[in-house]
């Protein structure tokens, strides 16, 4: 086992492929947090009042808050003033109109991102919104959707042209109250993604936004809203990287999801921040507030998430099944290698009748990584008939790293069914073997056990996603064979 | 330092009683006492952000200081006694606690067999044997569990138990704890200590009992067990007291090499209830078995706690809890097993599962593992729901109303916790407690009689 | 004893019969066969009670009385007893506990006396040895930890102690071996009386090599597509369900 584990070892060497930054001029706020800064924030966006005023009641509330200390991960303290709250590539005070007005270097960018924006957007099929820092700076096919009458654009344009939207929803399923990091982000989110799908349309395509962090010391808080009236379909998906950088960065997005009666969310999640390096230097911290609400009967939200980067990551995209009948899922793949702390899951609160959810985990604990899956199944007096499936699966490559699972099971209705199984193991070598001495190199082996492994979870992801989230995982996994 | 009115009555009764407490005179033995209230001090009674104590709070124990009993243990009636006794065959060693004492005319000290030491507790702190003075408080309160340390303060009874080298107990050693309810308030803290040597066996019955409805009263027991190398404990639980009744206790097991420890828990009586259970794998090829089962109607919490730490490479671990709920009773598991870092091969497996009869119950279940090594095979599952509607269909296709069906086969989920109780006295009235406790089953005449049903 | 008269039933919104009747006697003994998928389950389920299933026309009489009026366990009080074709398994629940709760829940509802802890064991005994059955299976839970065959068995075993008056075998032949296979038409055949009626529900005729019935009807597609006595089987046996179903639709 030796070599083989030699073998591994050097794979895992291969650097962070998306460490690069792009040499753009951007307009960045000096750090530090006061009511000035949200309210220049806000005046630089533009925003009515009552988003102003919402953003210093979040700001006012939070002051009030502390970081929260239950997650299994551990950091130093995170100095909140020396975080810089807006950063927007410089080159004019409105968003680009077109793809042509787009900085090329940036363009450049997303190419090496490999997101597929014009011409190779289209050929995909998918409309992408990009959020570069704080500020989104392309949406691709709005044209095209608004015949659909679907609104895609960044929250920005979303607040000057659809105001009403925004007010009746933002912080209607992650209230600014909410827990210390959204309470931040509200505060001093600058742009993110807003959809919104109209009665009986089923969106034509997938809707795509990539965030990038790129200046140094800047905090990316973005928050994303997507609704979806009665009867209609959307599939979102969302992809994330950051260059590399010795210190460690804030991502604190939030994003709200509702569905209306008989409505469907699909979200996807490929998470690919800057890890830190094998010594635990930089990385992004990842803390994160997701959370849908099932607002209509018959209505359902799916969560599908890989997580392979960043240094910590705390996230729960979390379903609330208020409508009957409705559905929550939740299929994840976290990595952790590295030193790289996860400590992710899921809630799913039912209220409704005859609600059903289920929780697929798959963990993958590698180097000197701490992967914990922590969820909670609620099922409130009302409903009647609710169910739960929970399977929660941890793969541990060496001897190193630590898988945890911490589920929380609270059940106030005597007709629903809750089950939970989990288990934790390692590649074991009789499988290694199996491959090796079928012609494959050790490396190769791994990847087609870890795809296994996750495959549950990779069929959730759409065609294009899948295939990156399995090179991504082998990328993050190099040299990690125990 | 500011003390909690809830604590305050307890420092100033442990300031009274200290002198008069067992081993009062020996130093280590104070000294452990001393630390063991300070802990109780500094820690105080758990609050509502005690992540241990999420779902359970001690509230009504605190309203109210508790109290020794002052009556003489002597008076309890032996009707009483023989009733909650159950069928326990002669020849077995019993030591029979009234409130807290031992009473020496209800209690039978046969002989244990041969390398066996069965003695009160009090007399033991009294003349304390080596054995004693070397384990005794090592175990508990280790996690900063505020109610051992308050046991571990005021301990003045309970069983010292020693197994030498290769010794066995030829019968379980029955140990009964009475709460007789005649003076209000009541706190006892029961303390028992088990050392098993190399190699030798021990089969316990810690049996909690209560008579009639009574008035409040407080148990707050601690148990700490020894396993030395190839040594097997079977450790038999059983808490059956009145509704009145508050049970907080906790077992602390430390495990030596090849040994082996069962904790079987059954608990079906108390009103607020509390068990927490650690075992320490701290050797090699330790095994450890822990099976439980509740039955939990009206007002009565039942919380259980458990954590199993594997610290060595090769032990297993094997972990079952099954509950059924009705009323208005509250529910919580939670389950900890935590693998460190090289302890390889380790083998764990935990389940808790649920029934649950009543709109107005509410379950709290938390498996968790925690794993430092790689190459283990770990598992755990825990699940809440209803009776199996085939199950139920196949017994009404037999002509059972639904009503005697849903009893027979909620009974049937438990029993399965007692199939493997070798003490056939104790299977018997286990059953017996757990039919009476049923609804439904009235209409079930003979369940739980074993001895008719195989005849 | 027994009419069934167009008798329609949908599961989950299915149709899954589509008609059927059939007039079973005291005495008598009839075979019910059909591909999988025919309905042959369905039609003993609904017999026997189960939930789940939606009679949407047709009626059932059972000595003259409305038998799909009836619960499941007053069916099974007034003597009809379904062998199901997957025993259920039922842990912690003693199978003589369960046993005599059965037989004392049928006497109580015929006004009779519980029998006695003593003269239940005589007759399970008895019962036992017709079956060769092992004595250690009454003191386990009820089918837990059984083989396929043991199921089976206890099935029978539990029709000899019971002894209703119109026995629903639902595929009790299958996943048996040939010693096993013996031993269940034995049981069967021992129950053969002037006042009990039997149904035996089969995909295959090797029980009914050992237990000759008195009708063979065929269930295709919700219907009974054809009736006749023991050599239908053994026709069937040798040209299949396909022929069957040809014929029925030409004529």
């Amino acid at each position: 086992m030796a070599a083989e584990r030699n073998d591994v070892e050097a794979l895992i060497e291969r650097g962070y492929e998306h460490g690069f930054f792009t040499d753009i001029e951007s307009d960045t706020v000096a750090p530090g947090l006061d009511e000035d800064v949200i309210r220049l924030i806000s005046r630089k966006k533009q925003e009515p009042e009552f988003m102003l005023e919402w953003r210093l009641r979040a700001y006012r509330h939070w002051l009030t808050m502390s970081e929260p200390t239950w997650a299994n991960v551990t950091h130093p303290p995170i100095d909140f003033q020396s975080i810089s709250y807006y950063s927007s590539p410089k080159s004019r005070d409105d968003a680009p109109k077109s793809l042509d007005e787009v900085d090329p270097k940036l363009l450049e960018t997303y190419e090496k991102l490999g997101i597929p924006l014009h011409e190779r957007a289209a050929l995909a099929g998918v409309a992408v919104d990009a959020v570069f820092d704080s500020v989104s700076v392309a949406t691709t096919f709005k044209d095209r959707l608004a015949e659909e009458g679907i609104v895609f654009c960044s929250f920005s344009e979303a607040v000057r042209d659809h105001p009403a939207l925004v007010e009746r929803y933002l912080g209607s399923v992650v209230p600014h109250t909410d827990n210390f990091f959204a309470s931040l982000n509200s505060a001093v989110f600058t742009d993110g993604s807003f959809v919104y799908v109209p009665k009986g349309v089923r969106c034509p395509m997938e809707l795509s936004t990539y965030f990038r962090i790129n200046a140094a010391n800047t905090g990316q808080f973005e928050r994303t809203l997507i609704i979806a009236d009665e009867g209609s379909y959307v599939s979102y998906l969302e992809g994330c990287t950051a260059p590399m950088r010795d210190e460690n960065q804030l991502h604190a997005a939030v994003v709200e999801l509702v569905a209306h009666d008989g409505a469907e969310i699909k979200y996807s999640t490929v998470q690919n921040w800057y890890p830190g390096d094998e010594e635990g230097r930089g990385g992004i911290y990842n803390f994160v507030t997701k959370r849908g609400e099932c607002r209509g009967d018959d209505s359902k939200i799916s969560w599908t998430q890989v997580e392979t980067g960043s240094a910590i990551t705390w996230k729960y995209p979390s379903c609330v099944l208020r409508g009957r009948n409705s559905i929550g899922e939740f299929y994840s793949v976290a990595l952790a290698n590295l030193r790289q702390q996860a400590d992710t899951g899921t809630k799913m609160v039912h209220i409704g009748e005859n609600t059903r959810s289920t929780i697929v985990s798959k963990g993958i604990s590698a180097g000197r990584g701490q992967n914990a899956y922590r969820g909670l199944v609620r099922i409130e007096k009302g409903a009647k008939g609710a169910r739960n499936y929970t399977q929660c699966d941890s793969l541990l490559m060496g001897d190193r790293c630590g898988a945890h699972t911490f589920p929380y099971m609270e059940v106030k209705n005597p007709t629903a069914t809750v089950e939970h199984e989990a288990t934790t193991s390692k590649i074991s070598e009789d499988q290694l073997f199996y491959c090796l001495s079928r012609g494959m190199s050790a490396e190769d082996s791994v990847s087609l056990i870890v795809n296994g492994f996750c495959k549950e979870v990779f069929k959730e992801l759409p065609m294009e996603f899948a295939v990156e989230a399995q090179k991504l995982l082998e990328v993050s996994l190099e040299g990690a064979v125990g | 330092m500011n003390v909690s009115p809830a604590v305050a009555p307890y420092l100033e009764s442990f300031r009274e009683r200290r002198p008069a407490l067992p081993g009062g005179s020996l130093p280590w033995l104070r000294q452990i006492r001393e630390a063991a209230i300070a802990q109780f001090r500094d820690r105080g009674f758990p609050g509502p952000r005690d992540e241990d104590w999420k779902y359970t709070r001690t509230a009504p124990l605190e309203r109210q200081p508790f109290r020794a009993a002052t009556g003489d243990p002597e008076d309890a009636a032996d009707a009483d006694v023989a009733r909650c006794a159950g069928r326990v065959p002669a020849g077995c060693c019993r030591l029979v606690f009234v409130d807290g004492r031992l009473s020496r005319a209800h209690s039978a000290f046969e002989d244990p067999g041969d390398g066996v030491v069965v003695t009160a507790m009090r007399d033991a702190l009294e003349r304390p044997p080596e054995a004693l003075r070397r384990h005794f408080g090592r175990y508990a309160g280790r996690e900063g569990f505020p109610f051992a340390a308050l046991n571990t303060a005021f301990a003045d009874d309970g069983a010292f138990i020693h197994l030498q080298r290769r010794a066995s107990t030829p019968h379980p050693v029955h140990l009964l704890f009475l709460s007789t309810g005649r003076e209000p308030d009541v706190v006892s803290h029961p303390r028992v200590l088990v050392i098993a040597e190399v190699a030798s066996r021990a089969l316990v019955v810690e049996h909690y009992a209560g008579v009639g409805a009574g008035s409040r009263c407080f148990n707050n027991a601690v148990t700490e067990v020894v396993l030395e190398s190839g040594a097997c404990v079977e450790h038999y639980k059983v808490q059956l007291e009145g509704e009145s009744t508050y049970h907080i206790a906790s077992i602390e097991v430390q495990q030596a090499e090849n040994s082996h420890f069962t904790s079987h828990l059954t608990s079906l009586g108390g009103r607020l209830v509390r068990h927490d259970i650690n075992v320490r794998m701290a050797a090699p090829h330790a095994r450890c078995d822990l099976q439980g089962l509740y039955l939990a109607s009206g007002r009565q919490h039942m919380d259980f706690h458990t954590r199993i730490d594997h610290l060595e490479p090769g032990c297993t671990s094997n972990e079952v809890y099954k509950g059924v709920l009705d009323g208005r009773a509250r529910g919580v598991f939670n389950g900890r097993v935590l693998v460190h870092p090289d302890a390889q091969k380790s083998d764990a497996h935990q389940a808790n599962d649920n029934l649950l009869l009543s709109p107005h119950v509410e379950i709290d279940t938390k498996p968790q593992l925690e794993i430092h090594a790689d190459d283990v095979k770990c598992s755990h599952g825990a699940t809440v729901g209803q009776l199996d509607e085939s199950m139920l269909f196949y017994l009404r296709a037999r002509g059972i109303e639904e009503r005697s069906a849903r009893a027979l086969l909620t009974f049937g989920f438990l029993e399965q916790m007692l199939e493997t109780v070798p003490i056939s006295w104790l299977r018997e009235s286990l059953e017996h407690g757990i039919a009476g406790r049923l609804p439904g089953a009235a209409d079930l005449p003979g369940l739980g009689d074993r001895e008719e049903a195989t005849s | 004893m027994l009419q069934i008269a167009d008798l329609h039933v949908r599961v989950d919104g299915k149709e899954i019969l589509k008609g059927v009747d059939l007039e079973v006697s005291a005495g008598e003994v009839h075979a019910i066969m059909g591909p999988n998928g025919s309905g042959k389950s369905t039609l003993a389920h609904v017999l026997a009670g189960r939930e789940g299933y939606e009679v949407t026309r047709g009626e059932v009489r059972y000595e003259g009385r409305d038998l799909l009026a009836l619960a499941a366990e007053e069916r099974a009080c007034a003597g009809v007893f379904l062998a199901f074709q997957y025993p259920v398994e039922l842990p912690g629940v003693n199978n003589t506990y369960f046993l005599r709760a059965a037989l004392n829940a049928m006497r109580r509802h015929r006004g009779e006396e519980e029998i006695s802890a003593m003269a239940f064991m005589k007759l399970v005994r008895e019962r036992l040895r017709v079956l060769h059955m092992d004595q250690a299976l009454l003191k386990r839970p009820v089918n837990v930890g059984f083989s396929g065959g043991e199921k089976k068995r206890n099935e029978i075993f539990q029709m000899a102690v019971l002894e209703p008056r119109l026995a629903i075998l639902d595929e009790t032949d299958s996943g048996l071996d040939i010693d096993a296979l013996r031993d269940v038409a034995s049981g069967v055949n021992a129950l053969r009386s002037a006042e009990r009626a039997m149904v035996l529900v089969t995909h295959y005729q090797r029980l009914l090599s050992h237990v000759a019935p008195d009708f063979v009807h065929v269930l295709n597609d919700g219907r009974i597509v054809k009736s006749g006595d023991h050599k239908l089987a053994l026709h069937l046996e040798e040209y299949g369900y396909a022929g069957v179903g040809e014929e029925a639709a030409l004529s």
